[in-house]
């Protein structure tokens, strides 16, 4: 409606029928139905069917593009039957790394949660004692909190870490029913050891330095690691493969050693 | 419901609940409700490629009085809160919330004046989902859980009633949300 706010329902009647030349002969009025364009009928939109075959088929010509779908690929994802896809570089759950040794990476340094923009982490450092040592250096992350209803999976906080201690994994299934157990603390963020690790703590590698670790010069346990680990707690689950890992370790050396000299 | 009041509990009311509880986890029906971002990725959840009908759920109900779950998609600004508590409170029981994304979960990274830090201030949520925004992958892996929830089903009779009273017991005992602190604030 132009100019008036409710419609005579005769006046509707009217004009829908009316050609388009008596709207010129009443602007004042204007006189169209709602939604209707000026000196365009409804009815004059739909094709007529052109053919006797076109006729017949019409009412169902609208299933066209499903039967046509019927031959084309599933686009659908089976998500929980199939694992689903994510890019390599995907950033999913947080993970703290360790050392080919079994000594962690963090350093308890604080540069992750100075970096996050919604205060997801949460960290508490701690000095390495020779009793307990976590870490290669002077410190470690004794506490290591993430709250996964902050973190936005921004990734700042990996750019941040000095030691690559911090990175992540393709993970991404976190939904749970409280808000406490979405805080992740250091036991679940913490690496799983791989075969040949020695689960921390215990002492560097003889006569290493921080650097040396960062460096990779550090492959594996070696045999005083073993020793100490052994003596302090014997009934450590990692000890057996770290012998293993150490022993090939100290035969590699040797080995390098001999054809070096 | 009548027939509740007086039945008693045994076998056969367990065995309504055990059906009743699988006819809910097979159809919930999300009400149509976006508030932010996520709102986007929970549309994707409808569409062909992740197809929430392969879950019983591919009608968002534009009446609340016709749908069973709410998803929280997006931050909650204290002006909206309000409104999405009315939604609520429209939809018929029984009922479930997902809070999606980290904003409606807790804030997330709108530490401000602006945003009520995690929709449970003023719904009961049931599920909440990390992710800014979570992919539709990690909202059906959510709904997979709040179904696993679902299908254990819903107490009548002396059931309903000997929840209940737990129910309130718990949450008298509980820390109210504005008393959290530390990461949880």
């Amino acid at each position: 409606m132009s100019d008036e706010t409710t419609p005579m329902p005769h006046e509707r009647g009217g004009t829908d029928k009316q050609p388009a030349s008596s709207d010129v002969a009443k602007p004042a009025r204007g006189g169209q139905g709602i939604g209707e364009v000026k000196g365009v009928h409804a009815a004059s939109l739909i094709p007529e069917p052109k053919n006797a075959v076109e006729a017949l088929v019409a009412p169902v010509a609208g299933f066209g593009v499903t039967m046509a779908t019927l031959f084309k690929p599933v686009v659908t994802e089976q998500y929980p039957r199939e694992k689903a896809p994510v890019e390599p570089r995907y950033h999913g759950r947080h993970q703290l790394n360790r050392y080919p040794d079994g000594l962690e990476k963090c350093i308890g340094c604080e540069l992750c949660a100075w970096a996050c923009p919604a205060d997801a982490i949460y960290v508490e450092g701690a000095s390495n004692t020779p009793e307990a040592q976590y870490s290669p250096g002077e410190r470690y992350g004794r506490v290591y909190q993430i709250n996964y209803l902050r973190c936005i999976f921004c990734g700042l906080c990996i750019e941040a870490c000095p030691t690559r201690a911090l990175t992540m994994t393709n993970e991404f299934e976190l939904a749970d029913q409280t808000r406490e157990k979405l805080i992740f603390t250091k036991d679940d963020l913490l690496a799983p050891l791989r075969e040949g690790m020695l689960a921390a703590p215990h002492p560097m590698a003889e006569g290493t330095t921080d650097g040396s670790y960062y460096q990779g010069e550090v492959t594996g346990p070696t045999a005083d690691e073993v020793e100490w680990v052994r003596r302090n707690r014997p009934d450590e689950p990692s000890l057996e493969s770290a012998t293993a890992a150490a022993k090939r370790g100290s035969a590699r050396s040797e080995g390098s050693a001999g054809a070096a000299s | 419901m009548s027939f509740d009041e007086k039945s008693p509990a045994g076998f056969a009311l367990a065995k309504v609940e055990d059906f009743v509880g699988w006819a809910h986890s097979a159809s919930l029906w999300p009400v149509t409700m976006g508030l932010a971002c996520c709102a986007i990725e929970m549309m994707a959840f409808g569409t062909p490629r992740f197809d929430g009908s392969r879950f019983g759920m591919e009608v968002f109900r534009a009446s609340p009085r016709q749908a069973d779950l709410m998803i929280v998609s997006g931050r909650v600004s204290h002006k909206m809160a309000p409104v999405v508590r009315t939604v609520y409170d429209q939809m018929a029981d029984p009922k479930w919330v997902i809070s999606m994304g980290v904003c409606a979960s807790s804030g997330g990274m709108f530490n401000n004046y602006a945003i009520v830090q995690g929709v449970d201030h003023v719904l009961p949520v049931d599920i909440y989902l990390p992710g800014c925004p979570p992919r539709p992958e990690m909202l059906i892996h959510a709904i997979l859980e709040l179904q696993k929830h679902v299908i254990k089903g819903q107490a009548f009779g002396p059931h309903r009633k000997e929840i209940a009273r737990k129910a309130e017991e718990a949450a008298l005992n509980a820390t109210p949300t504005h008393e959290m602190k530390g990461l949880l604030a």
